[in-house]
């Protein structure tokens, strides 16, 4: 701990930059949100949403993680982390001044330019909203470029529920709905309780004006496109961010590939379009 | 319902959209407005009630008694049904029903119902595809819960 507390930042390998940690903070009982704070850097905390980086727990190991904070705040990099396993665990417990490394932003954004005029759609299912939270957070800051916005999102419990804060806060304002059920509520729980696709029922799409953005498990993602096409809305008009084995972040080493192509470069957001032939291949 | 009339509220329901206005009359001939308070009790898991509802306002969950314990398995909302087992002749509700919120629903007695089917299968026909449609979505919904698709990777149901 002593050595990666130093004032100095610790030697890195190529394309990676030390970062020290500004803060960490417990979102729910396993997942917290990492603050980076990437000082003096012209531009170093630029991204689009969507994006993710790859960190580096010195001595541990590197991840790929969504950045899920504000576009528009380019000052910081805020990720938001489940604790899993040893290299996440030791991310969650990072001291404020720590460095990290980073790699990054890499990969494909969800198509904020191509909803505009359009009503949107965001369908989230567990830590699947923090790689959303940057587009809600660009397009409530280009409020008149988009008409409805809708936020369907589902998760395991009420304690897993992720920026409650956030969402009650969207929840009020105006032209934007905010939907939120989990899959197993306790007594006090008064929301919705269901799978993500039940609260379809209480939204009105209009097909051909609305664009839907979707994060969170492969199963979940594929039985929402099964809603949206039974709602007429247009495969075209439907994007995803896939999950898989990122390592290199480049394309390089062939962990995140899927059919045609490498997750980590081509992705992790994809139109359906690209996506539709190898959702549902058992072998991928 | 404010100033429109049981049949407009049924004409207007997701539940019954596109049906026939003959067929949505019969329905309102047989239908009564009904009301919940918040935490009220509407039907107990075993009760005999005959009663299928269409809700029009406000939240209800729907919970099954475990030994020692309540558990919520489901919400459901405006636009939404509840209670279609009445409308199977079953003996008994399979689950219990509570009203998170105030709630506003059309009631109507299954056994009258069917007995309108009886009179015009075609009508009953109709009805039943639309409920087929209904459980089958629930169906659905129930094994995608099974699935437990939030959980930490690695970590079983088992």
């Amino acid at each position: 701990m002593s050595a990666v507390l130093t004032a100095a930042p610790p030697v890195v390998p190529p394309h990676m930059t030390p970062v020290r940690v500004a803060s960490v903070v417990k979102e729910t009982h396993d997942t917290f949100t990492l603050t980076l704070d990437p000082q003096g850097e012209e531009g170093a905390g630029r991204f689009s949403p969507g994006q993710f980086s790859m960190l580096y727990v010195f001595g541990v190991g590197e991840l790929p993680i969504s950045i899920s904070g504000d576009p528009h705040d380019s000052g910081r990099l805020v990720y938001t982390v489940r604790s899993v396993g040893k290299a996440t665990n030791a991310l969650v417990n990072c001291q404020p001044g720590q460095w990290v490394g980073v790699r990054g932003p890499f990969g494909t954004s969800w198509p904020l330019e191509q909803a505009r005029g359009n009503d949107v759609l965001i369908v989230a299912g567990g830590i699947g909203l923090a790689p959303l939270r940057p587009a809600i957070h660009h397009m409530l800051r280009h409020r008149d470029d988009y008409v409805r916005l809708m936020l369907l999102y589902g998760a395991r419990s009420p304690k897993d529920l992720l920026y409650r804060k956030d969402l009650a806060g969207w929840a009020r304002l105006p032209d934007t709905q905010v939907l939120t059920t989990v899959d197993y509520g306790g007594m006090n729980w008064r929301g919705y309780v269901g799978v993500v696709t039940t609260l379809f029922r209480y939204v009105r799409l209009h097909p051909g004006r609305t664009t839907a953005m979707i994060c969170g498990p492969e199963i979940m993602m594929r039985y929402v496109i099964r809603e949206l096409e039974k709602r007429a809305l247009p495969d075209a008009d439907i994007y995803l961010s896939m999950e898989r084995n990122m390592k290199c972040a480049v394309g390089f080493c062939g962990h995140c590939q899927l059919g045609p192509y490498f997750v980590c470069k081509d992705g992790p957001i994809f139109p359906y379009t690209r996506m539709r032939p190898w959702l549902e291949k058992h072998e991928l | 319902m404010e100033s429109k009339t049981l049949t407009d509220v049924l004409r207007e329901h997701p539940f019954l959209e596109g049906l026939k206005p003959n067929h949505v009359q019969r329905m309102a001939e047989v239908a009564l407005e009904v009301q919940f308070a918040r935490d009220q009790i509407i039907f107990r898991e075993g009760d005999e009630t005959s009663l299928f509802y269409l809700l029009v306002s406000g939240k209800v969950a729907l919970e099954v008694s475990a030994p020692g314990r309540i558990v919520r398995i489901q919400t459901l909302g405006e636009g939404d049904e509840m209670g279609w087992s009445s409308l199977l002749g079953h003996a008994g509700k399979t689950f219990q029903a509570r009203s998170l919120e105030p709630v506003r629903a059309i009631g109507f007695d299954a056994t009258r119902l069917r007995q309108v089917w009886e009179q015009d299968p075609a009508f009953g026909y109709q009805f039943m595809v639309r409920l087929l449609k209904v459980v089958a979505q629930r169906l659905q919904a129930a094994r995608l819960q099974l699935l437990d698709l939030y959980a930490p990777r690695g970590v079983k149901l088992v």
